[in-house]
């Protein structure tokens, strides 16, 4: 039985159709990462899992029990938003207390004066800042407690809105790009800080980012959503090297993967096709190289496919981006500094991608069977 | 903030503004001066601003023997009191369901509240009047309170407030627990203090000052507000006892003159907030 999950759900915003059937289930402690571009739809969805948003079709349900018309007070989740949404006018202690404050006191125990004077209510009281303390503490936020979140930097802030989301077990959290706001260097960190949580806590996530690498780094599976579509969710490493769609490809992995228009030869080797593309025949295919399997060739005079147009030192590798001389179009290989040594820019290259990293995809986007090792198209080139 | 040096510039507009000062506080001043002076030098023909004889005592004691200051405060206090309560507590869940709620009917509640801030007071006084008449509300507290107590207005400075919270802010809320009721007592008035403090500081600025509806619906000097006790000495005294008159005056004016004083910076923030100045 799934911890959560989301089935065909459809949401539109007036005539503008912004989910299109959207199936994700998460199993119990799993940490799914939704990504894809911005105004691709997984904003919406989430809103939906977290019963902010009513879906038009389809279904929400949390261990089992349908909470698709439940609204977002009754259902068991925490959400940490990008802008952490933290009460401004409660102190850093407080912010956190409030969920437990709402769930397990009563409304007269809840009175700002009276209300410890209710039976019960001191013990709940006490019971609540413990629990506020330890939750506190495995963040090392505690010496903030009695801040106010205007007090605060981005940083902390982020840990205190992290802090009331996990305060009590929630069956599910929501998160919606809660690094963005971060600074770099400190976004890496807390990427591993909440891997850590999610580690110790055992709670499905749900984990919304524009940010490919977010994704990849952090998720149990990562489902990539492009259009209002899934296009397809599965292990960091499937979504990398095995992308269903062409969108997935181009989506995922930084630099970009290299789209070159080619064509399946006879035998059903894929063939780079330097030349600008002929018409779209049947054979004609779009292939995908990421920039580690291109391979450049300082070539002699027989074959020069492609020039040097710039390259990127990275330090532990280098960025060579090419022009292909039939199309004009731009490929990127990544290679060590050694490999790129003899590479100036204008420098007459060949394409060399490794054997079987080509990719290729139909005309619609969908991904063909594994082509035979790529191989340039003999005579295409000048 | 160190002080630049007195340019010309500088000079001409502190000057202009000084002019212009001087011209608004010369009245209350006058009333001031007014109050100070025996009767005699009130009718005197020369303008003096300070008095031979200081009469302010004399004066006070004067009115305070024929007005009942002391009834018309509370008088006051109560009817601002009231109106000021009720128009917050209706107008800002009224406020928070057209800024943040998506309903049906929110675009034709937007243009009733426009249409609301377009008619004064003045064009419903006489069908308010009648009705109160009817319902036995002539002469009391409900009807000096009952016309004022839905605010178009602090329905509009609260829209203007709320829109700008952030939904992140509502959303986190509601995840929380709250229901719409709580995000409102607890997260959106709490968020609003400015705008509730500039809201009260107008409505209780022009509800005590306020002459025209008290003048309709009250006859009855035991419920009568502060300027239309004053309204009612005037007349009745035939107006010749003007030290009397202005000292009253000078003591209802007073506690809005304090609490200026006091609360001096918020009531330019206030201002400044509603972009009316």
């Amino acid at each position: 039985m799934s911890a959560f999950a989301l089935r065909d759900i459809a949401k539109a915003h007036g005539a503008q159709a912004v989910l299109k059937g959207v199936t994700i289930e998460a199993a119990e402690g799993e940490f799914i990462a939704l990504v894809g571009p911005s105004g691709c739809g997984k904003s919406t969805l989430l809103r939906i899992a977290a019963g902010l948003d009513r879906p038009d079709a389809g279904t929400v349900s949390m261990s089992g029990r349908d909470v698709t018309a439940v609204p977002a007070a009754g259902r068991d989740v925490a959400m940490v938003f990008q802008s952490y949404a933290l009460y401004p006018h409660l102190t850093a202690g407080q912010n956190i207390a409030v969920p437990l404050a709402m769930r397990e006191l009563s409304g007269a125990q809840r009175m700002p004066l009276l209300g410890p004077l209710v039976p019960g209510g001191r013990a709940r009281r006490a019971d609540i800042a413990r629990r506020v303390a330890a939750t506190a503490a495995s963040l090392r936020i505690d010496g903030l407690l009695d801040r106010k979140p205007g007090q605060m930097s981005g940083g902390q802030r982020q840990r205190v809105a992290l802090a009331r989301a996990m305060v009590r077990q929630p069956g599910a959290f929501l998160m919606d790009e809660p690094l963005s706001n971060l600074d770099a260097n400190l976004r890496v960190h807390a990427r591993g800080e909440i891997v850590e949580l999610h580690r110790r806590a055992g709670v499905p996530t749900l984990y919304v980012t524009h940010d490919q690498a977010e994704a990849l780094s952090m998720a149990d599976r990562v489902a990539v959503m492009i259009g209002g579509t899934l296009l397809q969710i599965g292990t960091p490493q499937a979504i990398y090297d095995d992308p269903a769609h062409v969108e997935v490809a181009r989506f995922v992995g930084n630099p970009r993967i290299n789209l070159l228009p080619g064509r399946l030869a006879a035998d059903g080797a894929a063939v780079l096709a330097p030349a600008a593309p002929q018409e779209a025949g049947p054979g004609s295919v779009t292939l995908g190289i990421r920039p580690e399997a291109l391979g450049l060739r300082a070539c002699g005079p027989e074959v020069a496919a492609a020039a040097v147009s710039r390259l990127e030192f990275l330090g532990s590798e280098v960025l060579v981006f090419v022009r292909l001389a039939g199309s004009g179009e731009e490929a990127v290989a990544k290679m060590s500094p050694a490999a790129a040594a003899g590479l100036r820019p204008g420098c007459p290259v060949a394409l060399a991608p490794a054997p079987g990293a080509a990719l290729a995809f139909a005309a619609d986007g969908a991904r063909l069977p594994a082509p035979a090792p790529a191989r340039i198209a003999a005579g295409a080139g000048r | 903030m160190s002080a630049p040096a007195l340019s010309a510039g500088r000079a001409l507009r502190l000057a202009a503004l000084s002019a212009a000062a001087l011209v608004t506080v010369a009245p209350y001043l006058w009333m001031v001066s007014v109050a100070s002076k025996p009767r005699d030098e009130i009718f005197s023909s020369s303008l003096r601003l300070l008095p031979h004889r200081w009469a302010l005592l004399d004066n006070l004691r004067e009115a305070f023997h024929r007005v009942p200051i002391g009834t018309l405060l509370i008088n006051g206090a109560v009817v601002c009191g009231a109106i000021l309560v009720i128009q917050v507590a209706v107008a800002i869940p009224c406020a928070y369901a057209m800024a943040k709620l998506r309903f049906g009917a929110a675009r034709l509640m937007m243009g009733l509240v426009l249409l609301g801030l377009l008619v004064p007071i003045h064009a419903t006084a006489l069908p308010l009047y009648v009705a109160f008449r009817r319902l036995d509300l002539v002469n009391t507290y409900t009807g000096l309170v009952a016309p004022f107590s839905v605010s178009v207005f602090g329905i509009f400075l609260f829209l203007q407030f709320f829109r700008a919270l952030p939904d992140d802010l509502l959303d986190a809320a509601r995840l929380d627990g709250m229901s719409e009721a709580g995000i409102v007592a607890r997260v959106v008035v709490p968020n609003s203090w400015p705008a509730v403090t500039a809201f009260a500081i107008f409505s209780v600025v022009a509800h005590w000052n306020d002459l025209f509806w008290p003048l309709i619906v009250v006859t009855d000097n035991r419920v009568a507000t502060p300027p239309l006790g004053l309204f009612a000495f005037r007349a009745a005294e035939s107006g010749s006892d003007y030290g009397a008159l202005m000292a009253a005056t000078l003591v209802i004016t007073l506690p809005l003159v304090l609490a200026f004083l006091f609360a001096q910076r918020r009531f330019v923030e206030g201002i400044t907030m509603t972009g009316l100045k």
